[in-house]
């Protein structure tokens, strides 16, 4: 065969051509939603730290014949692996149809950070060197909003049950609520694997949404001259150093004692707290807060971007995984709110409703979102570290949240129920 | 009457963005503040003329520490 033969043959050049020939419907939507995300991030600057990666992550997965990543779909072995060796030697058979594969990239990252939720931890130690705990600590009341913004969990749960969601599932799924990524995994993990994907997906996806998703709600549920309220900073009296050294270590005391599963999240959270407040690691804090908090988001953002694959991604499950923990975050958002209105019917200091919205767990994005809503109807409101308070206190409530379903589920199991 | 431009809430100053003699009006941005990773802009309570700023970049600042005044 001459040389122009082959280079018009069929073969050459559908083999040639292959990443065209391999695009079906579903990678082509995936890589528009990619592309999405990727707009929101750059050109609206919508968390981009967290979108871009997740957008990028998205793009890489989705394009044909790249084998990035396979996990965590089932039907994959990789060459080397215990399954592999164990079936070569004859000790287990493959089910039929596993494909035997070499592990990508993205394989790697998810295996050593998202599977066993290392990623999410690390970060937790940077988010806790950055957080002061502070303003919580100054007005402890605003830890109710904490609670208050856990409602959305219970909504979606019931509403997964109503629509026949298995029990199980249905936990997994009404976790989103808590907008709390690293607890979804974590729950989902634990629980229903086979949803890993679409489940931290969802969480991750409205966490980085939270700045799209609550401000509508938060204006729908407050009026212009609620959200125009001033807080002052003046009636709040700063606390001790003490008090705030001792805090970490008290809360992660008495919060594992209550609920030991949720160590990994709380311990990395309260440790990270820890290194700040004990104000002699300030080399640690530095690198907590910066080097290790912006590697494990970038990691983090590109492998759970790259198991949005569409096979997985585009089934009617993942719908209705997404609009139930879209109502659930809109749920936490109203309810929040009606919690802090509610709170301002008994207490004389009132408070701008608003920050009840911060009571979930996107952390800090929804303190944020809440300061911008504040200052747009009201130059003069900063409502920052007051909504900074109540998001901590909806970190924690999350947290603990999942921990006591978690508690009670096992228990629950323990006694040889069945659910 | 001189009016204080006082930080509204605890941060890093990062920027005043008026001179001395700059008139302003009422909600221009007069500073940058940092917080949380969030830079906040601090308004002007009201319309007046720059008589001094009182306060450098990259301190840090609360409630209690005027930014600038003005007259």
């Amino acid at each position: 065969m001459g040389i122009t033969d082959i280079i018009v043959s069929q073969d050459f050049i559908s083999n040639i051509l292959a990443g065209f020939t391999h695009l079906t419907w579903q990678s082509i939507v995936m890589l528009f939603i990619g592309g999405i995300l990727l707009y929101l991030g750059v050109a609206k600057d919508y968390e981009p730290l967290l979108l871009i990666p997740i957008g990028f992550g998205c793009i890489l997965a989705n394009l044909p014949l790249t084998e990035l990543i396979h996990v965590p779909r089932e039907g994959y072995v990789f060459h080397d692996s215990v399954r592999d060796i164990l079936a070569n030697a004859g000790l287990l058979n493959l089910q039929e149809g596993v494909r035997l594969v070499d592990e990508g990239i993205l394989d790697v990252l998810y295996n050593a950070g998202i599977g066993n939720e290392l990623f999410p931890c690390l970060l937790f130690i940077g988010i806790g060197a950055m957080t002061d705990f502070g303003p919580l600590l100054q007005n402890p009341r605003i830890l109710l909003l904490g609670g208050a913004g856990q409602f959305g969990i219970f909504l979606a749960l019931l509403l997964a049950l109503a629509l026949g969601y298995d029990k199980l599932e249905a936990v997994c799924i009404s976790i989103i609520g808590a907008c709390d990524g690293p607890t979804s995994i974590y729950m989902t993990s634990k629980f229903n694997p086979a949803l890993l994907g679409p489940i931290s997906v969802a969480a991750y996806s409205y966490m980085s949404l939270v700045p799209i998703i609550q401000p509508p709600i938060m204006k729908l549920v407050t009026s212009k001259k609620e959200r125009e309220m001033t807080m002052s900073y003046d009636e709040l009296k700063p606390v001790t150093q003490t008090t705030k050294t001792l805090f970490p270590v008290v809360v992660t005391i008495i919060t594992l004692l209550i609920a030991p599963t949720g160590a990994p999240l709380m311990g990395t959270l309260m440790l990270g707290n820890f290194l700040r407040e004990s104000k002699v690691v300030g080399k640690l804090v530095k690198s907590a807060e910066n080097e290790i908090a912006s590697v494990s988001t970038l990691f983090l953002g590109l492998t759970v971007g790259s198991t949005m694959n569409g096979d997985v991604f585009l089934t009617l499950k993942t719908l209705g995984i997404l609009l139930l923990g879209f109502i659930a975050i809109c749920g936490d958002t109203a309810f929040g709110v009606f919690g802090a209105k509610i709170m301002n019917i008994f207490s004389k200091v009132k408070i701008n409703p608003l920050i009840g919205a911060a009571g979930i767990s996107a952390f800090p994005m929804s303190a944020r979102v809440v300061h911008k809503v504040g200052t747009e109807a009201n130059p003069h409101t900063y409502l920052l570290m007051h909504a900074m308070g109540v998001n901590t206190g909806g970190q924690i409530g999350s947290v603990l949240a999942a921990s006591v379903m978690i508690a009670v589920i096992t228990a629950l199991q323990g006694m040889g129920i069945v659910l | 009457m001189s009016t204080p431009v006082s930080a509204p809430m605890a941060g890093k100053l990062i920027s005043v963005d008026v001179k001395v003699g700059d008139k302003v009006k009422k909600n221009d941005e007069v500073a940058t503040l940092e917080a949380m990773k969030m830079f906040i802009k601090v308004f002007a309570p009201a319309d007046g003329i720059v008589a001094s700023i009182d306060a450098e970049a990259d301190a840090t600042v609360d409630p209690s520490t005027v930014i600038l005044t003005l007259k």
